[in-house]
This record gives C-alpha cells, sequence and structure tokens, in this order.
C-alpha cells in the first residue's frame, strides 16, 4: 500500500523521533549543566532546616540521586529513565513528598485540556471562517477594519494579553474572577451553579487565549485565502453565478482550510506554551500554574515529570491530526 | 439574428511598476458580430489576446486588466444587455443561463476536494427555480450526463480521479446543461492528446447542433477551426485581422498574417515545406507604429509603418484590416476629407 | 541602500510604522548610556512616586526611576533578542541550505530533526533548562539558549526556498560550468533567500522578546539585569497592579506591545516585497 509507506510510515517514525528528541533533551541537559540538582536541594535544605548531622546529608544524598535517577554511570542513569518513562513512573514529587508526580499532574491536566482544547478550537474556527471572509470580500469596509484589528493584535504575546485583560477585567473593570478556576470552599459537585461557577473562572484566561489564537489563524487564512483567489476553479465557479456566500465557504475556505490542519499541527506546541503561561497569570489549577509552583519550590521532577508528559502529549496530538487529516483531503486518500 | 454584439472594445492591464504606468493592450479594438445558431472561431498565435477577448466577454474584467471603452452587448430575450455595465447580481442571473463557458479542463478548474456531483449541485442549484424536486434535478444531470457519454459514477468521483478527456467533457456538461443561448469555449481542446481531442470537439459540435446554441470558441489550433467553424476570426496584437465564413478563410486567406496561419497547416499528400510567419507576435505593451503586423509582413509598405488599418468589408461578408488590401477605400476617404477641407 | 529605504518607507504604510518605532526604541536604547543610576542598584529615587517633571514614568516600589530603567530594559532585550536571532540564523541558514540542497538521505533526516524541533512544546524545555541555569542567564547566555532553540520553522522556509531554486535554471548552469557546491550555495543562492532570512529574522526576534519576557515574569533569569521581562517581572510581584501603580507596570507592557507589532509590521512588509503575488493584490486594493 503506497498510502502507508509514503504517507504513513514517515508520521509514525517523525512521531518517534520527537519523543526520542524530547526526552533525550531532558534527560542530558541537566546533566550538561555545571548545577547540580542534589547539591542545589541539600543546600536548600540545610539553609531551611537548621543542623543535620554529616550522615543524614549523606543519606538523603544517595535518596535524591536514586529519585532524579542518578544512580550510576551516564549508560545506566539513561536506561533507568527510558525504563521509567515506558512505566510512566516520574517520581515523587519533592516538594510534596512522598505524592508521585504522576498524581499531581493527572489533577492538574484536566483543567488544562479543557481550557486548551475548548479555546483551540474556537479560535482555529473562527480565525479561520473570519479570516477566510475577509480575503474574500476583500474590498468590503468590515474586512479592511477586521484585518487592521488581528494584524495589531496578533503579534502580541500570550503573557501581554493576558496580563492586559487581567488589568482591564479583573482590576480596573472587576467583572470576573481573577484567579483560580472555581470559588474557594465550593464542593465540587456537579450542579449547576458549580458549571457557572467554574465557566465563569475559565472566561478571562480563555478569552486571552482565543483572542490570540483567532488572530494568528485570521492572518494565515486571510493570506491563503487571497492567494487562491485566483485560482482556476474559484474564477470558473464565480463565472457560474454560484453565488460567492457559496464560493467563499465551499470553495475557498474549504480548499485554504487544509493546510491550515498542518498548521495547527505544527504550532500544537506553542498554543500549549501559551496555556501555561496564561494559566500563571489567572492562577487557573492547570498544568502551567502547577509548573510554577514546581519552578518556585525547586520540584526538579515535578517540572522533568510535567515537561516529559508534554513531549510527549503534544506529539500525540500532532500525531492524531496527522491521521485524520486524509479524510479531510481525499488527494492523499486516493492516491 | 445577432446574438452578441462587440463594438469598439478596449480591455488593457494597467500594471504600475516602479512608478510608472504599463498598459497592456490585449483587446485593442475588437468589433464583432456574432449570429445566432453559429461557431465562431477565434484564431491566433498565443498572446495575441484572444483568452482576454473571451475574459471580457464573459464581464470577467478585473484589475489589473480593464475596460477602458467601447461595448459588449447580448441580446436575449429580445433585449439587449451590455455585459459590462451589469450589476455583480445582475451578472450572475446572466451567466449560465444564457451564457456559459467551457474552460480549459486542466487540473485546476474543478475543486480539487469536491467530487464533481457536488460541483453540479452548486453550478445548477444557483440557477434552478426554487420548487424544483431532488428527483427531478437528479434526473436532469443523470439524463443530461448520459446523452454525453458520462457514465453516473462520475458524479461521486474527485477531479484527480478522472483523465483530461473525462474533466473536459464534465466541463462541457456543466456549461451545456441549461441549455444557454452562448457558449464560450476557451481551448478546451488544448490540453489533450490527438485522440481526445477529437472526440470533446465533436461532442461540443454535437451539443450545439441539438441545442442550436452559439458557440464561440478560441483555440490557437485552425484544425479545429476548420472542422467545427462557421466563421473564423483571425487575431492579431489585440486586434482582429481579418474575418469570414470558415470555407472563405481556408480557400481565399486574404491578409499576409491570415496566409501563413493557414500555409503552416500540413495537407494531406502535400510534402513541401511548410512555411510560418517570420519573426514572433509583438509586445502588447509595446506595440509598432501603424500596421502591428508590418515587423512581420513581407508585402509591408512605408504607409503600413505610419497608417493604422481598419477592419474593412472586401465583398460578401469577409472583412480585412490590411492596407494593401483596402488602399482603394482608404485613397477615397482621404479624397472626401481633402474635398471637405 | 538609503534610497529602497527612502521607498520602502513611502510605499509602505507598515514599514513605514515599523521602521520609525524601531528607530525610536533603539535611540532610547542608547539613552541609557546617560543613565545617571545604575540599574542594578535599589532605592536611588525616592520610591512609589507617580509621573512627575522630575521622573518622567514615576518610581518603583525598589526605589528605581522608570523612565531610566526602561532605557536600559529597551537596551538589554533588544541586545538579547539580536542575539538569539543572530544564532538562530546561523543554525537556520546551515541547516536550511544543507538540506535543501544536498536532498536525499541527508535531507530527510535533517528535515526530521527539524520538524522535531517544530512540534516539540518549547516553553517548558525551556523552563526546565532555565530553572537550571537561573542566575547565570544574562542577556547574552539567553540569546544563546534562545538561538539554539529557535531556528527549526525558519530552516523549513530556507530549505523549501532551496528546493525550488535548486529546480531552476541557473542552478544547471552552475553546475554544468563547473562551479564548486558551497560557491554554487554562497553565490548563488544566498543572495536569493537573503530576503527571506529578514523576515524571518523580524518574527524570531519577535518570539525571543516573548519567550525572554517568560522566562522573566516566572523568575527565571537573572533577574538584577533590567530587561522588558524582569521590569514586568517586579511590577508584577510587588503588586504594582493591585496598589494601582500603573505607571510601572504599563511602561514594560506599552514598550513590549510597541516591539512586537513594530517587527510583526516590519515582517509582513519584507515578507510582501518577497512575494510578488501580494504586492498585486494590494496594489488593485
Amino acid at each position: 500500500m503506497p498510502f502507508l509507506k509514503k504517507y504513513l510510515l514517515p508520521r509514525i517514525v517523525q512521531y518517534l523521533v520527537v519523543i526520542l528528541i524530547g526526552a533525550t533533551l531532558i534527560f542530558f541537559v541537566p546533566r550538561l549543566m555545571p548545577v547540580d540538582p542534589v547539591q542545589q536541594t541539600l543546600e536548600k535544605i540545610t539553609i531551611q532546616g537548621a543542623f543535620l548531622d554529616p550522615d543524614a546529608i549523606e543519606q538523603m544524598r544517595a535518596t535524591l540521586q536514586d529519585l532524579y535517577g542518578l544512580k550510576g554511570g551516564l549508560g545506566a542513569q539513561y536506561l533507568t529513565f527510558w525504563k521509567r518513562l515506558f512505566k510512566g513512573d516520574f517520581g515523587p514529587s519533592f516538594a510534596q513528598f512522598p505524592t508521585p508526580v504522576m498524581t499531581l499532574i493527572k489533577t492538574s491536566l484536566p483543567w488544562t485540556l479543557g481550557l486548551l482544547v475548548t479555546s483551540t478550537l474556537l479560535s482555529w474556527l473562527l480565525g479561520n471562517i473570519l479570516g477566510g471572509l475577509a480575503a474574500y470580500y476583500h474590498e468590503r469596509k468590515w474586512a479592511s477594519v477586521l484585518e487592521s484589528i488581528a494584524m495589531v493584535m496578533r503579534p502580541i504575546h500570550y503573557y501581554i494579553v493576558a496580563l492586559g485583560l487581567l488589568m482591564l477585567l479583573g482590576y480596573a473593570i472587576p467583572l470576573f474572577p481573577i484567579s483560580g478556576g472555581f470559588s474557594i470552599g465550593r464542593k465540587f459537585i456537579l450542579t449547576w451553579d458549580v458549571m457557572l461557577d467554574i465557566l465563569k473562572h475559565a472566561l478571562l484566561p480563555a478569552l486571552s487565549l482565543v483572542i490570540v489564537g483567532t488572530c494568528t489563524w485570521f492572518m494565515t487564512m486571510r493570506l491563503l485565502v487571497s492567494n487562491l483567489m485566483a485560482e482556476d476553479y474559484i474564477v470558473y465557479a464565480q463565472v457560474a453565478g454560484v453565488p460567492d456566500g457559496e464560493i467563499a465557504f465551499k470553495y475557498a475556505i474549504r480548499n485554504a482550510l487544509l493546510p491550515q490542519v498542518t498548521g495547527l499541527a505544527l504550532s500544537l506546541g506553542q498554543i500549549f506554551g501559551g496555556a501555561l503561561i496564561t494559566e500563571t497569570v489567572f492562577a487557573y489549577p492547570g498544568l502551567g500554574t502547577l509548573l510554577y509552583s514546581s519552578i518556585n519550590a525547586g520540584d526538579y521532577n515535578l517540572m522533568m515529570g510535567i515537561t516529559l508528559l508534554s513531549v510527549i502529549a503534544i506529539a500525540t496530538g500532532v500525531l492524531i491530526m496527522d491521521l485524520v487529516y486524509p479524510l479531510l483531503d481525499p488527494r492523499i486518500r486516493y492516491d | 439574428m445577432d446574438v452578441l454584439r462587440v463594438q469598439d472594445l478596449k480591455c488593457f492591464y494597467v500594471v504600475e511598476s516602479q512608478g510608472q504606468q504599463r498598459e497592456v493592450k490585449a483587446v485593442n479594438g475588437v468589433s464583432l458580430n456574432v449570429k445566432k445558431n453559429q461557431v465562431l472561431g477565434i484564431a491566433g498565435e498565443s498572446g495575441c489576446g484572444k483568452t482576454t477577448f473571451l475574459k471580457s466577454l464573459l464581464g470577467l474584467v478585473r484589475p489589473p486588466l480593464r475596460c477602458l471603452g467601447g461595448k459588449v452587448e447580448y441580446i436575449g430575450n429580445g433585449k439587449a444587455t451590455d455585459i459590462m455595465s451589469l450589476s455583480k447580481h445582475q451578472h450572475k442571473e446572466l451567466m449560465w443561463e444564457h451564457i456559459s463557458y467551457v474552460p480549459q479542463g486542466s487540473l485546476s478548474v474543478l475543486n480539487p476536494v469536491r467530487r464533481i456531483g457536488d460541483t453540479f449541485e452548486s453550478f445548477i442549484g444557483a440557477h434552478m427555480e426554487p420548487s424544483t424536486t431532488k428527483h427531478q434535478y437528479e434526473e436532469l444531470v443523470c439524463s443530461h450526463l448520459e446523452a454525453l457519454g458520462l457514465p453516473e459514477d462520475t458524479l461521486r468521483a474527485y477531479p484527480h480521479q478522472l483523465s483530461g478527456g473525462m474533466r473536459q467533457r464534465v466541463t462541457i456538461a456543466l456549461a451545456t446543461i441549461l441549455k444557454p443561448h452562448l457558449i464560450l469555449a476557451d481551448e478546451p481542446s488544448t490540453a489533450l492528446d490527438v485522440v481526445v481531442q477529437r472526440g470533446v470537439i465533436q461532442l461540443l459540435k454535437d451539443i450545439q447542433e441539438e441545442q442550436q446554441n452559439t458557440i464561440i470558441l478560441v483555440t490557437h489550433d485552425m484544425a479545429i477551426h476548420a472542422n467545427i467553424c462557421d466563421r473564423i476570426a483571425i487575431m492579431y496584437a489585440g486586434k482582429i485581422i481579418e474575418e469570414a465564413g470558415v470555407e472563405e478563410i481556408f480557400s481565399n486567406p486574404r491578409h499576409p498574417y491570415t496566409q501563413y496561419l493557414i500555409g503552416s497547416l500540413p495537407r494531406i499528400g502535400d510534402k513541401a515545406h511548410r512555411i510560418s510567419a517570420p519573426g514572433s507576435p509583438p509586445s502588447l505593451s509595446d506595440l509598432p507604429q501603424g500596421c502591428s503586423f508590418h515587423p512581420r509582413c513581407p508585402e509591408a509598405t512605408d504607409n503600413c509603418r505610419k497608417e493604422e488599418p481598419m477592419l474593412t468589408g472586401i465583398g460578401g461578408d469577409h472583412r480585412v484590416a490590411c492596407l494593401s488590401l483596402t488602399r482603394g477605400d482608404f485613397n477615397a476617404d482621404q479624397a472626401q476629407v481633402a474635398l471637405d477641407q | 541602500m538609503l534610497r529602497t529605504l527612502a521607498d520602502m518607507m513611502n510605499q509602505d504604510k507598515r514599514f513605514a510604522f515599523g521602521f520609525t518605532v524601531m528607530l525610536i526604541l533603539v535611540a532610547l536604547a542608547f539613552l541609557s548610556l546617560f543613565s545617571p543610576h545604575d540599574p542594578r542598584q535599589w532605592n536611588v529615587v525616592p520610591r512609589d512616586r507617580p509621573p512627575s517633571t522630575q521622573h518622567l514614568l514615576g518610581t518603583t516600589s525598589t526605589g528605581q526611576d522608570v523612565s531610566w530603567q526602561a532605557t536600559w530594559a529597551i537596551r538589554n532585550t533588544l541586545l538579547m533578542s539580536l542575539i538569539a536571532m543572530l544564532s538562530s540564523r546561523v543554525l537556520a541558514i546551515v541547516i536550511g541550505l544543507l538540506a535543501g540542497y544536498s536532498g536525499g538521505t541527508l535531507d530527510r533526516i535533517l528535515m526530521t530533526l527539524t520538524d522535531s524541533f517544530v512540534i516539540l512544546p518549547l516553553l517548558p524545555i525551556l523552563i526546565l533548562v532555565a530553572s537550571i541555569l537561573k542566575q547565570s542567564l544574562s542577556v547574552v547566555n539567553l540569546g544563546i539558549l534562545l538561538g539554539a532553540f529557535g531556528w527549526a520553522w525558519d530552516a523549513r522556509l530556507i530549505r523549501s526556498q532551496v528546493l525550488s531554486l535548486r529546480e531552476r535554471e541557473f542552478t544547471y548552469t552552475a553546475i554544468l560550468s563547473g562551479m564548486s557546491t558551497p560557491r554554487i550555495i554562497f553565490r548563488e543562492y544566498l543572495p536569493f533567500i537573503f530576503p527571506l532570512i529578514t523576515a524571518t529574522a523580524m518574527n524570531n526576534m519577535l518570539w525571543a522578546i516573548g519567550m525572554e519576557v517568560t522566562l522573566a515574569v516566572l523568575g527565571l533569569v537573572s533577574l538584577e539585569v533590567a530587561t522588558l521581562g524582569t521590569m514586568i517581572h517586579w511590577a508584577v510581584n510587588s503588586q504594582s497592579i493591585l496598589l494601582g501603580m500603573w505607571w510601572w507596570i504599563l511602561t514594560p507592557v506599552v514598550i513590549c506591545i510597541f516591539i512586537f507589532i513594530a517587527l510583526y509590521m516590519l515582517s509582513l512588509s519584507i515578507n510582501e516585497i518577497l512575494d510578488p503575488r501580494l504586492r498585486v493584490q494590494r496594489m488593485t486594493k
């Protein structure tokens, strides 16, 4: 099957390579650094907790080395690293000893996933539809207004947009709660009130992600569709008297969506990074905030766990999108 | 009865480069009447403005192409409509029901990610009475496809799954299904190999005979013109330089350029060396003074370098734009001018 | 050179805007040379003062003058993004040219590597690296670190440009006339991909500044160095929003927004010069 060999195989190879490179980076980079995390942690403890006798420190060093997977030579360490990775064992969190890193991640992941998936889908659809329409009806007034807005908003970084929204809608005009994922003290049961509360808390973080995302997709889509405008099949449909709305959606936008699916797959990692940083601004209880607290606590195990998991999750997301793509493009499906 | 009247049409590509405006005179003063139930061929080398002329007949005049003068009138339902001054909505209503178009059937004219059936639906759906049932629509499409020798499966195929000949048949089917009065065809056989070409051209001719509509066929292939056209107009450098019935053009070509075009055609049994016109057509943005053909013309005189020849009748419905043939009229005009003064 | 610049300023408002803003920012960066205060020193001026003639943009809770601090921040941030941009250019050009020109297995290996870097979620990885380096992440080090991670997308673009150049006539002419491979690449290809390199360079600086801000607000760079990121970090962490000290937080935020928009406009404008199709569309509008 040429489809399997030409399309599927390279993508599965790519999937494995991404994980290999990501994991290897995560393994080697800390080890190449001039800083010894074990020493660092020990210093931290000795500064905080009065006096410890040298024996206890040595014992702790050994435990820490084991926890961080720093026992034995580099080769042996690398092997242990992969073994643990396959078992989904990222070791215990150091700041919240002995809770496994995996448990902490599991409680945060749904928040991030919910925020990420809804805001990404929404902004992808919104940006592509608006951008496509603005390119198709480029001589209209509203199209150039939309374009100007998107052009100015597009380059502004996730953090700045989030901070701006926080200042504007959290402090200056306090419409929304400024932090957290739900009101403190609320019981976590499935009622309308709780849902509404969660929604209200998610609104600002989601809004900042949607603003940046929509403008990004808008700009690329506008470019794609305006390049399509001179395509023979679009001119042909226009000559045939097909209504403009139909051409805009079924010919221009529909066709330009294909490269945008690839674009989405390729920028998934960046969007994920954006979600992490947005979470920290609003103290949203997802992976980003977890990562932030692990930075502050110097919890390397947790940081490594989150990073490794992000690499695997993003790579898997890209692979899934690559597998879905042929369903949208008949040229790949049948060739 | 005319279906189309073109009067002194001027459509130029206006391009600005480095602060300077440049005009590419693709359609430079064309006048032409097209009669009902006729196949008119437009011939000429590539780069002479044929395709641009056809585009402007379709009302497809978009920047950088601009209409700088003249009129294109379509006569249907007993009234004349100026195609150039239609609103977008009126234009969409006129197209396909009255005037349709057969593009070159290359892969790029059909949306690569839609099935052929979807294209039929959007092309025809736009012009059907709202009361038409799905059943009626399907019947219309299926019977039309059958008449054109296309299997029903075609509707479920994607463009890239069809051969070039099939795609061209699909474009013909799309253009003819609503029985328009006028069909404009742009090089419909150029992308195909010779054997398929014949079939496609024959199909177009058959439909025309059955539906009794008018076809304007643009192609550089004189053999195809000879095959199906009733009349032929020869274009050179954005102008029509000769126009006559098909037999007249082939048996009695008068313009030196037409003579070259006809002379370059191979004939069965004739082994003589073919000559084509020396040199190449002029750049449309930098036309020579006087008759545009004079740099390549063996009979050019000093006059040809100064005067621009007009398309003039020389008996019957044969019109030529060449000073050497119309000199008589030309002199008479000059005499008239002198007298007036 | 000056003429083309003037032409572009006239032709494209976006270019004019971007260029002017960048020029002003560079001038502001140079002003830092005249700063009366050491940007690392705290409590050199009265604290928490709103804007006045003495302190144009007010002072901070750490006792620093916001306007002078901003000139240092602009200088360091631009310098950092310039280093990141230049070092990632080297990687992107070498990998892009090599992959595009050589083709075959080497191309496939390099592209798999490149795509991996495109797909990888760089932020958590950078956070991990930065949290270990932390205090040693000076302007130069951070620039190099970001350069080492930010080359992949541009290498991809350069490769596809080289692929299309490879099919053109002059490549065959050059090969047939016995030109050596490095000569073909540097003499024949580099001039063609130069505009692409500039346009992507602007985007890369944009990305680097965004990353710098991100890492700084997370407290992962050397915090005593004044950059736009560390300025925001101090302002946010000192509760300037809650205390209503808008001059402190808004100054770096507004400067960031201007840099982002200016760089983006420049890259859009240069991209358009690159792609004649876009130019025609704009002209006919």
